[in-house]
């Protein structure tokens, strides 16, 4: 045994791996880590993105805590939560449901046009639903068809209606893509589960409860994940549809930051905005991932 | 064997409705776009002839070829530059051994679920002060920047499936670690990496408030801001050419989805549980 053998080359670091990672991260340090933090800097600011930068400490956090219009917006925030996300997860559980052992032709076709919503711009998406609501839009012919002409108005015009109905536009994108990872679920579950249940006697709604939710919680993690950080975000739909209005009655977190730094400003308040709407949907996601993950 | 008919009978009428409900909006759009010109259209009419004076009105009065053209350009950079950068990452995450890995894989993390409507802000600044607004290097950049946490997920996942024994084998003949990686792993994996550029494709694609921060220029915009513009500035006109442009910005992704659909959907699921 020679020294030679204690020569491992295991043991030693090859500093050529870190080539492999090195353009990534150099985009990804750029592009996302250096503006993060920066955006960090700038809210403990007062900045019109000109002159100096203030040093205000707090000041922007407290600023717009007490603002009641930053507050109403994180509101309709989670309002629009239970549209883009608690709507589509329990439709897409109901047919889930019902679905098992359900096998169907033409599943490829219904499967393709539920999920059309996904893959097209908000932007689009938000053009077809303006034309929907629109004052003589098909919802309102719709209405005034079936003589309900004091019905129809300008839904997105509408202080009261504006927020539950750019709220229904995300049901619409979602609820294809929360049934489809259901269905896709509930046929990964052994058909024993199903067979035991049976014979302890469980009817549908036993069955429902005590076999296809609990083997769907990795779908319904994923599913809250992705629809409640959309919901949370949210820009091009509502800079489309209603720009936050009318009033501030549909203004989200997202269209505020896009105002105050681009429109009033207000650079150093937008980016406090920007931090907060973050730890928000850290805090959900990392909820979300405690609450419902197994515990090992 | 009646009650599996049933069944049946009931799942098709629930996909049935379902897609009604999805198809809805576009067929009404679809309709009031092919609508003849200047006829006032209610959207619960069937349109009486197909006319395409919207859609040629659409595509020059709202600069629609350069949009399209603009948007292709960024596609273009952002994918190609995502996948080879990640493609590299991911390789060295998954098959070498790297010390600090797990810190610099949760640096990654952050990325996955930073909103991205937060360090806009600042990436405006930045762009302005190298004197990058307005130009393709301040979309094509940042969305580098932003595609590639996910991108190395995704790939690294997809190097974990393949068998040690493969790379092994060429290491023991003495291949180099680039050559294991560009003969023989990386055609293992093609297929993750079609899915992954066409969903690449897609968001970029579909991207739409970098691009309302940084360009202000009409000939740089891209399809979807091109399309704002034009909704925002004839929102009280004729709704029927909107709708033809709206169908201009979604045609490139709708084409690729009608021939790639089965990638798309297995890509967001599974990206989805990924993620």
């Amino acid at each position: 045994m020679t020294i030679k053998h204690d020569y491992r080359p295991q043991t030693k670091i090859d500093y050529s791996s870190y080539l492999y990672i090195l353009p990534a991260f150099i985009f990804y340090t750029l592009f996302v880590l250096f503006p993060l933090g920066d955006t960090l800097i700038t809210s403990f600011t007062q900045w019109n993105g000109i002159s100096e930068k203030n040093w205000v400490g707090l000041e922007n956090y407290y600023k717009n805590l007490s603002n009641k219009k930053i507050t109403s917006s994180i509101k309709h925030s989670f309002i629009l939560i239970i549209f883009y996300s608690f709507l589509p997860i329990i439709i897409g559980l109901l047919i889930a449901g019902i679905m098992i052992r359900v096998k169907i032709h033409g599943m490829a076709t219904y499967r393709a046009i539920l999920f059309l919503p996904q893959i097209l711009s908000m932007i689009v998406v938000g053009i077809s639903w303006r034309w929907i609501y629109a004052p003589k839009g098909p919802l309102n012919s719709g209405l005034d068809f079936f003589g309900l002409e004091s019905v129809s108005r300008a839904w997105l015009g509408s202080f009261d209606f504006a927020l539950p109905f750019v709220g229904l536009i995300g049901t619409w994108v979602m609820f294809g893509f929360t049934m489809i990872l259901f269905i896709a679920g509930v046929q990964k579950i052994p058909t024993e589960l199903y067979d035991a249940a049976k014979v302890d006697g469980a009817g549908a709604t036993a069955e429902f409860f005590n076999v296809t939710l609990p083997n769907l919680r990795g779908e319904i993690i994923v599913a809250l994940i992705f629809t409640v950080t959309l919901a949370l975000r949210n820009f091009d739909l509502i800079y489309i549809t209603t720009g936050g209005g009318p009033g501030t009655s549909t203004m989200i977190p997202s269209m505020f930051i896009y105002k105050k730094a681009f429109q009033m400003n207000q650079v150093g308040s937008a980016s406090s905005l920007g931090i907060m709407l973050t730890l928000l949907i850290f805090t959900l996601v990392s909820l979300i991932l405690i609450i419902l993950k197994e515990k090992k | 064997m009646n009650y599996k008919n049933r069944e049946k009978i009931i799942a098709h009428s629930i996909f049935l409705l379902g897609s009604i409900f999805v198809l809805y909006p576009f067929i009404s759009i679809l309709f009031l776009a092919l609508s003849e010109p200047g006829t006032r259209v209610s959207g619960f009419t069937i349109p009486t002839g197909i006319y395409f004076d919207n859609f040629i009105k659409a595509w020059t009065g709202g600069g629609f070829n350069h949009a399209l053209l603009n948007s292709f350009v960024v596609v273009v950079g952002v994918v190609s530059v995502t996948i080879v950068c990640s493609t590299l990452a991911a390789y060295a995450f998954e098959k070498l051994d790297i010390f600090g890995i797990t810190p610099l894989f949760a640096l990654l993390l952050v990325g996955l679920v930073l909103p991205y409507e937060s360090i806009v802000i600042s990436l405006y600044y930045s762009m302005k002060n190298l004197g990058l607004t307005n130009t393709y290097w301040s979309l094509i950049l940042p969305q580098i920047g932003l595609s590639i946490p996910f991108s190395i997920f995704w790939l690294r996942a997809s190097f974990r499936s393949i068998p040690k024994a493969l790379s092994e084998a060429a290491m023991i003949e003495g291949a180099s670690r680039f050559t294991i990686l560009t003969k023989i792993l990386i055609p293992q994996i093609i297929p993750a990496i079609l899915t992954l550029t066409v969903l690449l494709f897609m968001w970029t694609w579909n991207e739409f408030l970098l691009a309302l921060v940084m360009i202000q220029d009409a000939d740089m915009r891209t399809a979807p801001l091109a399309l704002s513009y034009f909704a925002g500035n004839k929102r009280y006109g004729d709704p029927a050419i909107t709708a033809a442009a709206a169908i201009w910005v979604a045609l490139p992704v709708l084409i690729a989805y009608i021939f790639l659909q089965r990638r798309f959907i297995s890509g967001m699921v599974t990206g989805a549980i990924k993620e």
